[in-house]
């Protein structure tokens, strides 16, 4: 019978019914120090450290800071110590502070060539979904199941239900990856994939880079599905074949991999199909990323949406944007911008903001910030020399974390300060308490920052 | 953890869609590195600024796709630590939904108008058992994993479950387990 990837995958991890193996576990510090206490008060170990990767980077101050104990919070200095010491006392690899191969932790599993086409992999972060890009069935956990993969490299869960999102036709000029993939959540919803696996699949997704099937990947669960993937090509096996952790036998590991692909005739769950050529720019207007519309657009009007529940709720995300309905996208202004996250803030990510911003000026009022997504994307883009192309357009240039995503470090909103943002979540507080943020392409944050308001780069001068 | 069977009492409402984890718990409480004293912290920008008032009654009943947004399990801990037993709503987001099952936590799916029926009484009982949710006078019944609920009714732990099938483990991970990479040999 023919049987779709994440049938593959999941039935070669199937220790059980109901209970799979797990290849590989990404560490961070936040959802993790608990894990370990509950390990100590067990008297449990962790069973794979050899399949166990961790780093810190929710936490970390991008200004340079070089070494943990040098982090200013007390409390983030204190998270991620206890990170590092977790990990010396039960023997996981980490890259901290300091580390050249520090940096997101979805950044740097591709990277690193740790992430692999078929393997189950799992992370205390909701983007773990990045992943997926590979071929691989990559999916968030909380707390109590890090704890339970680290005893036991296994996760008891249900095999999840099956989409194919398929895109027919081709991307426009200055239409990227983050706006196929905010098109698709403002059509599915944020619930729209609740329970599903999604294979994003078609001439689109064929043809777009490694980098950019992880952003398409990272933000399925914005929609509600943990788990996204694009089944392995050549262009998978391209990216990976230099990276350090890339297997030996590269040929065997080719042919697994080859196999591993959606059979034709398999039926999902569920199917889509989208018109990628039909597709724009993308500017979020809302508190969820699927309140989001095309660049051309206005805000919409509370009153265009069909039930009483979704006008109320378009009426409070207007009142927290600070927005009137009908004001035309592009006439948005903006404080702040911010090119990073886990979403879009590897080297081609850098270079697409830098072709837009190259010989010109980040507007006056506006402060912008570019932070690479690792140590490893710092380094190649310094190399390329976009550091002194961005600080000469006026960005601030800065060391690899999470950032300004999810404001757990120094980098945050001010409160009523407006952003254009190349992260994923555009909720209520996310960038800081009261702050309001635009989910956008690299691209389009660029732009955003040198006019000093929105634009449709599609016809920018 | 605490076996889960009857839960019943007040309702407290929140009758908003898509809630999120940042709403529930926001980033500045995830720097602890501890697993209690989160309660006094659910829905703080919220509660501060005034537009939502929660009590902490056993239930709480709120909108679709509740808990939507990042893993962290400290939203769980907060509303539990608040006080509530249960949360009944039409939707949750998958990782939020395991992490409460983790917990002894309840979550509770409902059809929307059995929902807004359980918010109008402001009185439930949640019986596990028998799966059903009672509310103004009248019972409707609700779906969940029967692993889930052996698991929740007799308040074992997932982990242990797990290592009584340790051989299974090991022979997966010499028979079919595929090559890998190492991380120690980085």
């Amino acid at each position: 019978m023919p049987k779709t990837m994440v049938d593959k995958i999941w039935e070669s991890h199937e220790v059980r019914d109901d209970l799979i193996y797990i290849d590989l576990h990404l560490v961070h510090e936040v959802t993790s120090p608990q894990a370990f206490d509950g390990l100590r008060l067990s008297g449990r170990g962790v069973r794979r450290p050899d399949k166990t990767l961790a780093t810190a980077d929710h936490n970390v101050p991008t200004d340079g800071t070089a070494v943990s104990r040098m982090i200013a919070d007390a409390l983030s200095r204190q998270q991620v110590e206890t990170l590092e010491q977790n990990c010396a006392e039960f023997g996981i690899p980490i890259y901290s502070l300091g580390s050249e191969r520090q940096g997101i932790v979805h950044v740097i599993g591709p990277e690193l060539g740790v992430t692999q086409p078929g393997m189950t992999i799992v992370c205390g972060d909701s983007h773990t979904s990045t992943h997926g890009a590979f071929g691989a069935l990559a999916f968030g956990i909380g707390t109590s199941e890090v704890e339970h993969v680290l005893a036991t490299q296994t996760l008891a869960q249900k095999r999840p239900k099956t989409m194919r999102i398929w895109y027919s036709g081709a991307l426009g000029f200055g239409v990227t990856a983050k706006d196929l993939i905010l098109a698709t959540i403002g059509r599915l919803g944020t619930a729209g994939a609740v329970g599903y696996a999604v294979e994003y699949a078609g001439p689109v997704i064929e043809n777009l880079s490694m980098e950019n099937r992880m952003t398409v990947c990272n933000m399925t669960i914005e929609g509600g599905g943990r788990a996204g993937m694009v089944a392995p090509d050549d262009t998978t096996f391209a990216y990976m074949e230099s990276r350090p952790a890339a297997p030996k036998d590269w040929s065997a590991a080719l042919d697994r991999w080859r196999a591993l692909p959606t059979d034709d005739g398999a039926t999902f769950d569920q199917e889509i199909r989208i018109d990628g050529s039909a597709l724009a720019p993308m500017v979020t207007w809302g508190t969820t990323p699927g309140m989001v519309v095309d660049v051309t657009a206005s805000v919409p009007t509370p009153d265009s949406f069909d039930s009483p529940a979704d006008r109320e709720t378009a009426e409070r995300a207007l009142q927290y944007m600070g927005l009137d309905a009908g004001t035309p996208i592009t006439d948005i202004g903006l404080d702040r911008v911010f090119i990073g996250s886990c979403t879009n803030s590897r080297i081609e990510d850098l270079r697409a903001a830098a072709r837009i911003a190259e010989g010109r000026h980040v507007a006056d009022g506006v402060r912008a910030m570019v932070v690479p997504g690792s140590n490893q994307v710092k380094i190649q883009a310094e190399a390329e020399g976009l550091d002194r192309l961005f600080t000469t357009a006026g960005f601030e240039w800065r060391s690899a974390g999470c950032s300004m995503c999810l404001g757990m470090n120094p980098d945050i909103l001010a409160p009523q300060e407006r952003c254009a943002s190349t992260s994923n979540r555009n909720f209520e507080g996310r960038q800081g308490a009261g702050g309001r943020t635009h989910l956008v392409s690299p691209e389009m944050a660029a732009a955003a920052a040198i006019e000093g308001h929105f634009v449709d780069i599609r016809g920018w001068k | 953890m605490e076996p889960v069977t009857v839960i019943a009492g007040k309702v407290s409402v929140l009758d908003r869609a898509d809630v999120d984890t940042d709403q529930i718990m926001p980033k500045q409480f995830l720097k602890r590195i501890e697993r209690t004293g989160y309660g006094e912290f659910l829905f703080y920008d919220w509660v501060r600024n005034g537009e939502v008032s929660i009590e902490p009654n056993p239930i709480l009943a709120a909108g679709r796709n509740f808990g939507c947004g990042s893993s962290r399990e400290h939203a769980v801990w907060g509303i539990q630590q608040f006080g509530f037993q249960a949360v009944i709503a039409p939707s949750f987001s998958d990782i939020f939904y395991g992490n409460c099952t983790k917990n002894g936590f309840l979550p509770v799916r409902l059809e929307e108008d059995d929902v807004r029926g359980v918010m109008d009484a402001g009185e439930a009982s949640i019986d596990l058992d028998s799966q059903t949710v009672t509310f103004a006078g009248r019972s409707v019944s609700f779906d969940i994993d029967p692993a889930i609920k052996h698991r929740l009714i007799n308040g074992l732990d997932e982990i242990a479950l797990t290592l009584e099938h340790e051989d299974e483990i090991t022979s997966y991970e010499r028979d079919r387990m595929a090559p890998g990479p190492v991380t120690t040999a980085l």
